[in-house]
């Protein structure tokens, strides 16, 4: 069974856009446009500027993502 | 990244497990034909491991809720077996995952439902191929990026994209180890291989583009313009010659 090729990376929301889709910034400095997991969108969870947020990224772009969790602050 | 090497006892393991692997991939060969269901598939595997005194290694894995993936044209991996039936012309990639005693085996193959077009004949000679390029450099001493590099440039040369998003890894007492297992990469780059690593090399090659997305039942990854996707996949032991297949029917290796 193959494996999905993602990195998992937390960061902060800094700014809310169109779509569903958030800018982040990593823990690491970048910066990544990233949209909301199914899940989340299910289950209504309000993703506000500032929340810290687990990031899924796809090694082969590492310019966008998609925020798969919301951790409790 | 802590990488297991298993020792001769784990590999004999490893082999049992991998011939039951084997067996079901010769059982699916037989019974793969038009008018089949890929639930039925999926029953019979299920059946045949479980009397061999083994367990499917994907059956509840995260949720799964199969004993094999079975992934029809442009369905590339983790199709989920239903009451879809097979008709002349399809392809199917079949995955079987068996574990053993706590050690796990992994493999895929690709096969033709009945008679299908050229394309479709030559891009699964090709993942074959693809494979057996990787697998020839998964020896002691050379590197994983290496791997990556012979099926990469193998698919390409055969007019053929290799999936990114979807990669081999290690295997032996989890069904997914270190390390990641690329299907593409630069020659002479990433870990080192040694004897006792065990990997699961796995490409997956599209007959158009290989972007991906995921169907709504969160398994079945597609190609994103519906092109014709295969898959072909072995346990691997590194050694410091051969490679040796460990899912490999009987008859052929160790």
């Amino acid at each position: 069974m193959a494996k999905k090729d993602v990195i998992e990376v937390e960061g902060r929301v800094t700014e809310p856009l169109p779509n569903a889709m958030f800018r982040v910034e990593l823990d690491s400095g970048h910066e990544v446009l990233a949209h909301i997991s199914g899940k989340l969108r299910l289950n209504f969870i309000r993703i506000l500027p500032g929340d810290r947020v687990r990031v899924e990224l796809s090694p082969y772009d590492l310019t966008r993502g998609r925020i798969t969790y919301r951790l409790r602050t | 990244m802590a990488i297991a090497l298993k020792s001769a006892r784990e590999i004999k393991l490893m082999r049992a497990a991998g011939l039951v692997v084997a067996e079901v991939l010769d059982l699916m060969r037989e019974r793969v034909a038009p008018g089949i269901t890929t639930r039925e598939l999926d029953r019979l595997a299920y059946e045949l491991i479980t009397a061999r005194g083994g367990k499917p290694s994907f059956l509840g894995y995260q949720g799964y809720p199969a004993s094999i993936c079975a992934s029809v044209n442009e369905e590339i991996v983790h199709g989920i077996p239903s009451d879809r039936v097979l008709v002349e012309g399809d392809i199917i990639s079949i995955d079987v995952g068996v574990i053993m005693e706590g050690y796990h085996g992994d493999a895929a193959i690709t096969l033709p439902v009945g008679q299908v077009s050229d394309e479709a004949l030559r891009l699964i000679a090709a993942t074959e191929g693809a494979f057996h390029a990787g697998a020839a450099a998964a020896v002691a001493g050379k590197r994983l990026g290496d791997i990556g590099a012979a099926i990469e440039s193998y698919a390409a040369e055969h007019g053929f994209e290799v999936v990114r998003e979807y990669t081999g890894h290690g295997v032996g007492r989890a069904m997914h180890e270190e390390p990641t297992v690329f299907n593409y990469g630069r020659p002479g780059t990433g870990m080192r291989l040694r004897p006792g690593m065990t990997l699961a090399i796995e490409p997956m090659l599209t007959a158009g583009s290989a972007r991906t997305r995921v169907l709504p039942d969160g398994w079945t990854v597609v190609t994103a313009d519906g092109s014709l996707a295969a898959h072909y996949e072995h346990t691997v032991l590194v050694t410091e010659d051969e490679p040796v297949l460990l899912t490999a029917p009987a008859e052929s290796v160790v």
